[in-house]
């Protein structure tokens, strides 16, 4: 069990956090035809969509209530009201999110009561699901605002069993998927895979391998999401054979589910290394009664060559690694699988399940902490996101891209980490950068008596070739 | 090449397997060898020589799929690890154009790249149709002012190890003795410190693990006029025949070189390794010894004192993780014994070794290292490496890069000990990287990672059998690799 080092300076340098309002748009970006819009000042709309739009490269819906001098003053519920009666008239999408920000939960905004005047104005958007979620930015990262949301969507549009008539298990077929922020898209399209190899059917909340996989549709403009999970079929999650919950901040969003409809959840900390993907095959096999398909039991297989394969480099490398707590938990217990050391890590929030890096010492800070405590554990590679490369080029050692953003690679945005042929890659590119850096290498040593050739005398070394 | 010539370099007066039925030259059984050809292993043990042109005179697999394969390391030049070859077409062949080729091919790299010299290995289908490639060479030499040094070696000939011999025989015949060493740089030698010249015989350089070593030969004031062929050049080859003693590296492959060189100019040699706290000070013993110097000997004792205290601090904690565990060693034989010594330093039980190219001399080492009843492998085919391992309850195999991926097929932890291999274990100093590759292998998590059965294995899918952990697929695995001449 780790230590958890506070912060303790009071300048946050190379900051390592985004803000778990993105983080809750990010969960909305993962239903069909919506659009969130952020209640708050219109510049926490437009860096959240600039820090989107970088990482997907995608267009991103987002609006804004667009917070004035005045109304920061005087109260903002009419904002809330005529946004989301703008955004109903203009576009009729399935569910509008209003996270909210700093500077609304500081003047004491009460969104509820916004909404409450919304639909008694507006009773002909009825239709139109509206979910607040609490969301300043300044408490907790971008992991748990995104888990806020999603716990939100479910306690709108997720029937009571009791009420609805929900029934767990009628739907024979049907696994409930919540996923956390640190799964890519890449990730959900391997998750869905593994799940149908088994005869079964994900629908999986938020489902942003649907929306932000970067696709080209038919449409060419849309203002809401292009895909994701159904707003409808949250009706139908009460009817399923289970749920899988992958990340640790997603308990609060599976305790609701659970509450609501009673269906048995079986939750994974991540899906990365031999041993976590075993349970989550384990459990499929379990749940639909059938046995492993050969196609998974060779991908397993070819896990475990490629960790007998990679283990030369990769064990007793030294890794650095920054990242919002489910991925920094996930990546460091994959690495102590392969005898890989995690020498430094930092978290931009505290979290429970912290507890549960594979390492002596979790920070929780910004990159400079990273930086300095790579420096001093000497550290041999850097993974965190594409803000790290600037830390790693003083650090003099190479950095493998992960989480959010990653604003400077084509394609990092849907990388496949998990499972047994995400493991296989990621242990791959790892090894191979460890080869890179040429450990072990003795240094030429220049032999003072050596009959050295007339040309390599001066000891600056030029030859024909 | 003659097949008297052939016979002549067989029979090697020096080698301790001249006199007994088996001999490491031995020759190839069909459908049952593994392991280079005399081009092979020729090539080998002269491509160190960093600053000449390689020229592979044949067709393109000789060159085009051996070339840079090696881990041998240079201080200046990269010359050496330009493959060049004379790619002969059908239409060479049957023209009778590759002296031609050839000879323009010589001409080509002495104007692309303005070598120090030559080399041209002759191969398998050139030697058949007869091109005369000396004469080539000769000829070469003479128009264009540039060394050319045939060496015969079409695989044909024999074994890798034959290979290593011709090659020798080309430096003895055409390239020691082509001119006299340079004088000692100044401001080195004083009173009570006279330089001495020595040469290291089949020492290459392998991931710069000489590197190691040659700190202490300058410390010591021995001159290494020419290690053949690690980090050498061409003009260093040229006067070896001044060394006062040669030492023939952990390697019979080339003895033939040490042997003539004392025949032709009086040359002692005596035979060393670098691999082992106790091998590095006994070398260096043996060089005092031979060359007698009195303040040779001092220094040298007060080195080994110094440096042997040094290491064995650094050692300690390794040692601990090392206690007790069962090694495996699997070199082809020659030296093993060196190995060993060096395994048992770091607290490791040796439960078996290869022999397969030891003579009787190494396995009596052998049998005082590891006790009389010490299991000696003649053949090591990967079913009976797996074997031993299942059987003696082995921690670790150590062997050549070919069994690599039997053994963690087999989810056996290795060390590669070989050509290819990317650490330097020489020396002082390569014990320390020694002890952290094995203790990175043992330790793995990913052992227990890959022996253990799928979860649902018995609980779900009581059909799918747990793969048992002597895994079939390795009986029919390759056949058996073995690493011939350079152990």
């Amino acid at each position: 069990m780790p230590e958890i080092i506070k912060r303790k300076k009071a300048l946050s340098v190379s900051p390592l956090k985004a803000s778990c309002t993105v983080g809750a748009a990010l969960a909305f970006l993962g239903f069909r035809r919506t659009i969130p819009m952020l209640h708050g000042s219109q510049g926490c709309t437009a860096f959240g969509k600039i820090f989107f739009v970088r990482h997907f490269r995608e267009p991103i819906p987002l609006q804004t209530t667009a917070i004035d001098q005045v109304s920061a003053i005087m109260g903002t519920q009419d904002f809330v009201v005529e946004g989301l009666k703008t955004i109903c008239e203009k576009n009729s999408p399935d569910m509008i999110g209003v996270p909210t920000t700093g500077l609304v939960e500081t003047q004491g905004a009460d969104v509820g009561m916004a909404v409450r005047v919304f639909r008694q104005t507006y009773p002909q958007f009825d239709h139109i699901p509206v979910i607040p979620v609490s969301t300043p930015d300044y408490r907790g990262s971008m992991e748990s605002g995104y888990a806020d949301a999603t716990r939100a969507i479910i306690e709108a549009l997720v029937p009571k069993a009791d009420e609805a008539g929900t029934q767990p298990g009628r739907r024979r077929r049907q696994v409930n998927v919540i996923a956390g922020s640190h799964l890519t898209p890449g990730d959900l399209e391997h998750l869905k895979d593994l799940i149908e190899g088994f005869g079964l059917r994900p629908v999986v909340i938020p489902d942003i391998s649907d929306s932000l996989d970067g696709h080209l549709p038919e449409t060419d403009f849309s203002p809401l999401t292009i895909g994701g999970a159904l707003v409808s079929e949250m009706a139908t999650l009460g009817d399923a054979l289970a749920t899988l919950v992958v990340g640790a901040s997603m308990k609060g969003a599976a305790d609701a589910l659970k509450a609501r409809t009673g269906i048995p959840d079986y939750r994974f900390d991540h899906l990365m290394g031999l041993d976590a993907v075993d349970g989550l095959i384990a459990t499929l096999a379990d749940i639909a009664a059938v046995p492993v398909p050969p196609k998974i039991e060779r991908q397993r297989a070819q896990l475990q060559d490629a960790m007998l394969d990679c283990h030369f480099m990769l064990g007793m490398s030294r890794i650095a690694i920054a990242a919002d707590p489910d991925l920094l938990v996930g990546m460091s217990q994959m690495l102590a699988g392969v005898g890989a050391e995690t020498v430094a890590a930092v978290s931009p929030s505290n979290a429970p399940s912290l507890q549960n890096v594979a390492c002596e010492q979790v920070k929780i800070g910004d990159l400079e902490d990273l930086e300095i405590a790579a420096r001093a554990a000497k550290a041999e590679v850097l993974i965190t996101n594409s803000h790290g490369v600037h830390t790693a080029e003083r650090l003099g050692i190479p950095l493998l891209r992960a989480g959010f953003p990653q604003y400077d690679r084509l394609g990092g945005f849907q990388r496949t980490w998990i499972g047994y042929q995400g493991t296989k890659a990621a242990l791959f590119d790892l090894a191979n950068i460890l080869l890179t850096l040429e450990k072990g290498e003795i240094h030429p040593y220049r032999s003072k008596l050596k009959q050295w050739p007339a040309k390599e005398r001066t000891g600056d070394v030029k030859h024909a070739a | 090449m003659k097949q008297k010539d052939i016979s002549a370099l067989l029979d090697e007066p020096a080698c301790a397997h001249n006199s007994k039925g088996k001999s490491g030259c031995a020759k190839p059984k069909p459908g049952a060898t593994a392991g280079g050809c005399a081009f092979d292993g020729a090539q080998i043990a002269l491509l160190p020589i960093g600053d000449v042109a390689h020229i592979v005179h044949g067709s393109i697999a000789c060159a085009g799929n051996s070339w840079d394969n090696r881990g041998t390391r240079s201080t200046g030049p990269t010359l050496y690890k330009i493959g060049m070859t004379t790619d002969l077409t059908e239409q060479d062949v049957i023209m009778g154009r590759g002296e031609k080729r050839l000879f323009h091919s010589i001409k080509q790299a002495i104007d692309s790249y303005a070598p120090a010299a030559v080399f041209v290995y002759n191969t398998c289908v050139p030697a058949l149709t007869g091109d005369d490639v000396e004469a080539v060479c000769r000829e070469a030499e003479k128009r264009w002012g540039t060394p050319v040094v045939p060496v015969d070696a079409a695989g044909f000939y024999g074994t890798k190890n034959l290979g290593n011999r011709i090659a020798g025989e080309s430096m003895v015949k055409y390239v020691c003795g082509g001119r006299e060493p340079d004088p000692v740089p100044e401001g080195i030698e004083r009173d009570g410190f006279k330089v001495h010249d020595i040469c290291l015989v089949g020492e290459y350089n392998i991931a710069g693990e000489l590197w190691r070593v040659m700190p202490l030969f300058d410390e010591l004031g021995l001159r290494v006029l020419c290690t053949l062929s690690g980090d050498a050049r061409f003009r260093e080859a040229q006067t070896m025949h001044r060394s006062e003693v040669n030492m023939m590296v952990c390697s019979k492959a080339m003895v033939n070189v040490a042997r003539k060189l004392k025949d032709a100019f009086g040359t002692p040699w005596f035979e060393g390794s670098f691999y082992g706290v106790q091998d590095v000070s006994q070398a260096l013993r043996d060089f005092a010894r031979i060359i007698d110097d009195s303040d040779l000997t001092a220094r040298t004792e007060a080195l080994i004192a110094r440096e042997e205290a040094r290491i064995d601090a650094a050692l300690e904690p390794w040692r601990q993780r090392l206690q007790g565990r069962k090694v495996l060693l699997y070199t082809g034989g020659v030296k093993s014994w060196s190995v060993i010594s060096a395994l048992q330093d770091l607290g490791m039980t040796v439960v078996a070794t290869g022999t397969r190219k030891s003579t009787e001399e190494d396995k009596a080492r052998i049998r005082e290292l590891m006790g009389e009843d010490a299991v000696m492998l003649d053949e090591g085919n990967p079913r009976t490496l797996i074997d031993i391992v299942r059987k003696n309850d082995v921690d670790i195999l150590i062997a050549g890069g070919r069994n690599m991926y039997t053994a963690l097929k087999a989810r056996i932890p290795f060390l590669d000990i070989n050509q290819e291999r990317e650490f330097g274990y020489a020396g002082y100093d390569g014990m320390l990287e020694l002890a952290k590759q094995l203790c990175l292998t043992a330790e793995s998590p990913i052992w227990e990672a890959v022996r253990r059965p799928a979860p649902w294995a018995q609980a779900v899918a009581p059909q799918h059998e747990a793969p048992p952990i002597a895994a079939a697929e390795t009986a029919d695995a390759e056949p058996v690799a073995v690493e011939a001449s350079h152990a």
